[in-house]
């Protein structure tokens, strides 16, 4: 219980911070040690070929793109844009109720209190089931991972010389 | 509180500072970052619910997990690409300037 509060604080500070800064690179920066926290969830809980996922697509593989767009669509004089808009207000509000809401209704849930033991399911358990029961799903994300990839590259890449800046 | 309690709690916690983050921002990609993180917060649950459900040993949860992971990757790739388009058209990121459908 003790690793699993450390761990949900920092993320959740990581989180916090990231979101309220100004400066996209400090926030995505951030970010990147709230994912790695959310990892070490992961590991705490026993899922360690998600954690290692986690690490490898998120810590990895989307930061570098997050700060790619974050260099690409820099402003070249300093940010402009203020930090507060007009909607701070009900958008705080907003996610206060839900957050009051969720956590008001897992609290009086009577849920299982499960076991203490870390369950056994390894990469290799994991491994047959992603192959023999789920291997249509398992190919189906792979054509869905190269559609939205080659879409990405097209979105990104413009029509040529009319969009050109 | 249970330990599930607890980290349906964080879950419910990381939910609620994405969504604020996509309500007050007005930056493109800080918007794209809050929608990551309620991603992330359920794969939270699913991965609590596997921990403490009545069956850990069939994985479901995990399972589900890693196809979301897939899914997430897609979609932090398009929506980077549709920031970058967003940029190349009106030379910032700020979604109250996006408004060229606006009647």
């Amino acid at each position: 219980m003790i690793a699993l509060a450390a761990i949900a604080l920092c993320t959740l500070a990581a989180a916090a911070v990231a979101l309220a800064l100004r400066d996209l690179i400090h926030s995505a920066l951030l970010l990147i040690a709230s994912w790695v926290g959310i990892a070490a969830f992961y590991l705490w809980a026993g899922a360690e070929f998600v954690a290692f996922a986690q690490v490898l697509i998120y810590v990895g593989a989307i930061s570098m793109v997050v700060l790619f767009a974050v260099l690409l669509t820099r402003p070249p004089t300093a940010p402009v844009s203020p930090a507060r808009s007009g909607r701070a207000v009900p958008g705080f509000l907003a996610g206060g109720a839900v957050l009051g809401l969720l956590a008001g209704a897992v609290l009086s849930s009577p849920l299982p209190a499960g076991t203490d033991a870390t369950p056994a399911f390894g990469v290799r358990e994991l491994g047959l089931k992603l192959l023999v029961p789920h291997a249509g799903a398992l190919l189906a994300t792979g054509a869905l991972l190269t559609v939205a990839l080659l879409g990405a590259v097209v979105l990104a890449a413009g029509r040529g010389k009319e969009d050109a800046p | 509180m249970s330990p599930l309690q607890a980290c349906l709690v964080f879950s419910a916690a990381l939910f609620s500072l994405g969504l604020i983050a996509v309500l007050v921002r007005s930056n493109a990609i800080l918007v794209l970052l809050g929608v990551e993180l309620m991603l992330n917060a359920a794969n939270l649950n699913f991965i609590a619910f596997w921990r403490y459900g009545p069956t850990p040993a069939e994985g479901h949860g995990v399972v589900f997990v890693v196809f979301a992971l897939a899914v997430a990757a897609a979609e932090a790739a398009v929506g980077l690409a549709l920031v970058i388009a967003l940029h190349r058209h009106q030379r910032n990121v700020h979604l109250g300037d996006a408004r060229r459908l606006h009647g």
